[in-house]
């Protein structure tokens, strides 16, 4: 490999934010046809360091180097001409129009210097795509294709604008197992023909899959750069966190006992009125977690809101501990015994301008000991949160801090006491470790199997299929708003991908 | 499953709450709201110093006169030189003029109030003439009626009228909102001139309220003398000062309590943070959204009544149609955003702009140092430049980052 020209290096980089140092003398290189990880957990600097290589930061200290020379890269711009290309990890791509409209954006061909030539864009587009293998329909238009087809479309933007390093953030996060194989596929094809991949992930299995070599930050600082042979799952694990993380959640064998959670015939509609949950049937049981995969859109975000009472349900029941709850308001389905931890923690689970302490009264609020007569008790509310934010761990503030001021982990933290104290009978469970990093998912994932060997029903929804897999005793496959399946939990990541994707449909009866 | 998993990545999926806390904070936006807390007054009153500095300009250009001068003939008018002249004389005329500044300052308390309290619940209260009229109105009628009643029982029964009355007026715009979510801004201007045209109405020559000895002024009966409240400070029949300011101060400790030390104003509050957790955690969006414009009425409606109470004790025509152009009740606006809707900010900014329109009036300034018809519009001048560069707090809060940094660094 050290034969190879060295495309990038990046000389002691310092990047300094009020209050904190996000990139402290880190330095990263890239060889041409390489495929380079940048392996960390949120807040370790991997989007620092990438934003100052594709010229939104200014590095504070440090110097760049692109093919041996240095560079000053004071905007996209000037990254984009330094051969600097970047596909972030939410599309930037413009949904009503072509694949070649997309790609060309900017820079579009034309016809004596004024008419856009749109049949000039999409032989250029199809010649590039033809060069490196990655297969899409010029004339297609964006929404209309796969998600996995418009990463393509954002790799082709670079490689339109001639980028010879490509810096993927989080590319897999979107994708099911089979469409991340053939990205890497793609990405072998690119780094054959010479392109240089910088690929930034907190997934450990991918790193081994794709990576030449690892590059592991940890709080902004450097910590190692090996090469992947030889590494190991925990070995990385332990570079990340550093220390010992279980990677593997153990867990007994459940126990599962009455049902808590049963939905029957479930029907419902989105806020654009299309029918989302088509006639789904389930129970969870006492004691078991139920997982339920799926592919982000078919159907799991509507299902949830419906499961919560923050969506109107069109046919079909819902009953928690036997009770019918299918109409209730959402004050009804807590009162009835429903935890629930949102997808979204930011936009739903909290109200990041209230202090951790509010935030943790958010459901109960109006009742005692809380509240007296519509006249709320701070002291009180402080007082509970301080007993939770030892209990839970919470690190980074006190019971007045405000939510949005501490870290991804520990806001979730605060969701998961908040909603474990109120000693829910069913938990539902959305996306509960998504964008944490690897010690807080242990946490939450630990935490999970407790409340579960306490004999609470959950239902784990996740698109991480690993945490589907590792928790869950059963799993559950959505597949356009209605069940295309339930597995074991020693089911293959294949077999679930295949249910995913809607081929094994009818094959399992839910 | 909404965003980041991305089934629709291609759709810029809305802005989120707030950004989340990744590497160098937690974005700008939330590090401009932390700013903004953590820099408490600095915020505020730079922008007041820049409009005052701008204004300054506006004056040097135009007349060519020294601005300093002018604030100063400003402030001498204003009365607030009345607490610098010890022994204090409470005959004086600074002490005059500071009890116009308080009379001022107390109606602009309230409506400050008003708008303050809707944008707690994310809402924008554009409303305040209407239900500041609306309180008028009802206040004028009531106090000028029921000549026997006792005197306290008659008061209150105006204020409670009268707050009621801007409570029920803005309540429709919440209402509105609630259940079929017509915008708030649109249906408060538009019960705006409602009110003006009930008001033109009522007391125009030959309404059902208009004036029952003179027929040829399109003005309204007088409230009875046992209606008037109390003046305190000053001479009664020179506009003294009354107990309505005391009420205004009063109103501000009801609010900072609602807000903080009550489940409606946690409700509120959640709302307009962040609506989405609200209704995640049980609390009902589109009630609170009907309480706050509410309560926020409530505010203005007050304010309207104490007006008639405390000293204009009656309502012409004219009154409305100046109002509806340029009224006290918009000042609010620029009261509860340079508060920053707190209830100490919004006293600070009542007590500055009520100042300036004292100050600024015609009767105090000295012509020599500033054309007594231009004074008023020098506070309207710096009004709006001050909520000109409320919108450019961002700038401002940048700025001052930009030379912490360089501080920083230089060190």
């Amino acid at each position: 490999m050290s034969e190879r020209p060295q495309v990038l290096e990046m000389r002691h980089i310092t990047k300094r934010f009020p209050g904190m140092v996000a990139n402290d003398d880190v330095s990263f290189d890239l060889f041409e046809g390489e495929v380079h990880a940048l392996l960390g957990e949120n807040g370790a600097g991997k989007s620092t360091l990438m934003n100052i290589l594709y010229g939104l930061y200014h590095a504070d200290e440090g110097e760049i180097l692109i093919m041996g020379k240095p560079v000053r890269l004071g905007s996209p711009s000037a990254s984009i001409a330094a051969g600097v290309g970047m596909v972030h990890q939410h599309f930037m791509l413009i949904p009503v129009m072509t694949v070649a409209e997309n790609i060309v954006l900017a820079e579009e061909p034309t016809r004596s210097g004024v008419v856009f030539d749109v049949h000039e864009a999409e032989r250029r587009v199809k010649e590039i795509s033809d060069l490196y293998g990655l297969a899409v329909d010029p004339a297609a238009r964006i929404e209309d294709i796969t998600v996995g087809q418009q990463q393509r479309v954002e790799i082709l933007k670079a490689l339109y604008r001639d980028a010879d390093i490509l810096v993927l953030d989080e590319p897999t996060a979107v994708l099911t197992p089979q469409e991340a194989q053939e990205l890497f596929e793609v990405i072998r094809g690119l780094t054959a023909r010479g392109k240089s991949v910088i690929f930034i992930t907190h997934k450990l299995n991918e790193v081994l899959d794709i990576a030449d070599r690892i590059t592991v930050l940890r709080r902004g600082k450097l910590i190692e750069t090996l090469p992947a042979e030889g590494a190991t799952e925990a070995s990385l694990a332990r570079l990340m966190v550093g220390r010992e993380v279980l990677l593997r959640v153990e867990k007994s064998s459940s126990n599962p006992g009455t049902s808590l959670l049963q939905v029957e015939g479930l029907r419902v509609h989105d806020d654009r009125g299309i029918e989302k949950v088509r006639g789904i049937s389930f129970e969870v049981r006492a004691g078991e977690i139920v997982g339920l995969a799926g592919i982000d859109g078919n159907g799991q975000t509507e299902m949830i809101d419906a499961l919560a009472g923050l969506r109107a349900i069109d046919a079909g029941t819902v009953r928690i501990d036997g009770d019918d709850v299918t109409h209730d308001s959402v004050h009804g389905h807590l009162e009835g015994g429903l935890g629930h931890i949102p997808e979204d923690r930011q936009r739903r689970g909290l109200v990041l301008e209230y202090s951790i302490a509010e935030n943790i009264a958010l459901h109960d609020y109006r009742s005692e000991p809380a509240s007296r007569y519509g006249w709320l008790f701070p002291r009180r509310l402080i007082e509970r949160a301080r007993t939770l934010i030892r209990a839970f761990d919470v690190r980074g503030g006190g019971p007045t801090t405000r939510a949005g001021g501490l870290s991804g982990g520990n806001q979730q933290k605060v969701v998961l006491a908040r909603e474990i104290e109120r000693d829910p009978k069913v938990l539902i469970a959305a996306q509960p470790t998504r964008g944490l990093d690897v010690g807080a998912i242990e946490f939450v994932h630990r935490r999970l199997i407790e409340e579960r060997d306490e004999g609470r029903a959950i239902l784990l929804v996740s698109l991480e299929l690993e945490e589907v897999l590792s928790l869950s005793d059963r799993i559950l496959v959505m597949y356009e708003g209605e069940i295309a399946g339930e597995f074991a939990p020693t089911a293959s990541e294949e077999e679930l991908g295949i249910a995913m994707t809607g081929a094994g449909r009818g094959e399992v009866a839910a | 499953m909404s965003d980041a998993g991305g089934a629709t990545p291609t759709q810029p999926y809305g802005q989120p709450a707030a950004p989340p806390p990744e590497e160098g904070g937690e974005g700008f936006a939330s590090r401009i709201a932390f700013a903004q807390r953590a820099g408490g007054a600095i915020a505020p009153l730079l922008t007041v110093l820049l409009a005052f500095v701008m204004g300054g300009l506006v004056v040097l250009v135009t007349t060519g006169k020294n601005p300093i001068n002018t604030y100063r003939a400003i402030f001498d008018g204003s009365g607030l030189i009345w607490f610098f002249q010890i022994p204090w004389d409470t005959g004086s005329d600074a002490a005059f003029n500071l009890q116009q500044t308080l009379i001022y300052t107390t109606t602009l308390i309230l409506v400050g109030l008003a708008v303050a309290f809707a944008f707690r619940c994310g809402l924008f209260n554009i409303g305040g003439l209407g239900q500041y009229l609306a309180g008028a109105i009802l206040a004028v009628w009531v106090g000028s009626s029921f000549a026997g009643m006792s005197p306290i029982p008659h008061v209150l029964l105006v204020l409670v009228v009268g707050t009621l009355a801007g409570a029920l007026l803005a309540g429709i715009a919440g209402f509105l909102k609630a259940t079929v979510g017509a915008h708030e801004v649109i249906t408060t201007i538009m019960l705006n001139w409602t009110v003006v045209y009930v008001g033109l109405f009522l007391f125009g020559l030959g309404g059902p309220l208009h004036n029952d000895t003179q027929s040829s002024t399109p003005v309204s009966n007088d409230v009875v003398e046992g209606a008037k409240l109390h003046v305190f400070w000053g001479d009664p029949l020179l506009q003294g000062l009354h107990i309505g300011f005391f009420i205004a101060l009063g109103a501000l400790v009801v609010y900072w309590a609602i807000l903080n030390r009550t489940t409606l104003g946690y409700g509120v509050k959640a709302v307009g943070f962040n609506p989405e957790a609200a209704r995640y955690g049980g609390i009902s969006v589109a009630r609170n959204y009907f309480l706050a414009m509410a309560i926020s009425g409530a505010f203005a409606g007050i304010a309207g009544a104490i007006d008639i109470l405390g000293w204009s004790f009656r309502l012409s025509t004219s009154d409305i149609t100046l109002a509806s152009t340029g009224s006290i009740a918009f000042t609010g606006i620029a009261v509860a955003l340079l508060g920053r809707s707190t209830a100490v900010g919004t006293f600070l900014a009542a007590l500055l702009f009520g100042a300036l329109l004292t100050g600024t009036s015609t009767r105090y300034l000295d012509p020599s140092i500033f054309e007594p018809d231009l004074a008023g519009n020098l506070t309207f001048l710096i009004q709006g430049l001050v909520i000109l560069f409320i919108g450019l707090d961002f700038v401002v809060l940048w700025l001052l980052a930009r030379l912490r940094g360089r501080r920083v660094m230089a060190t």
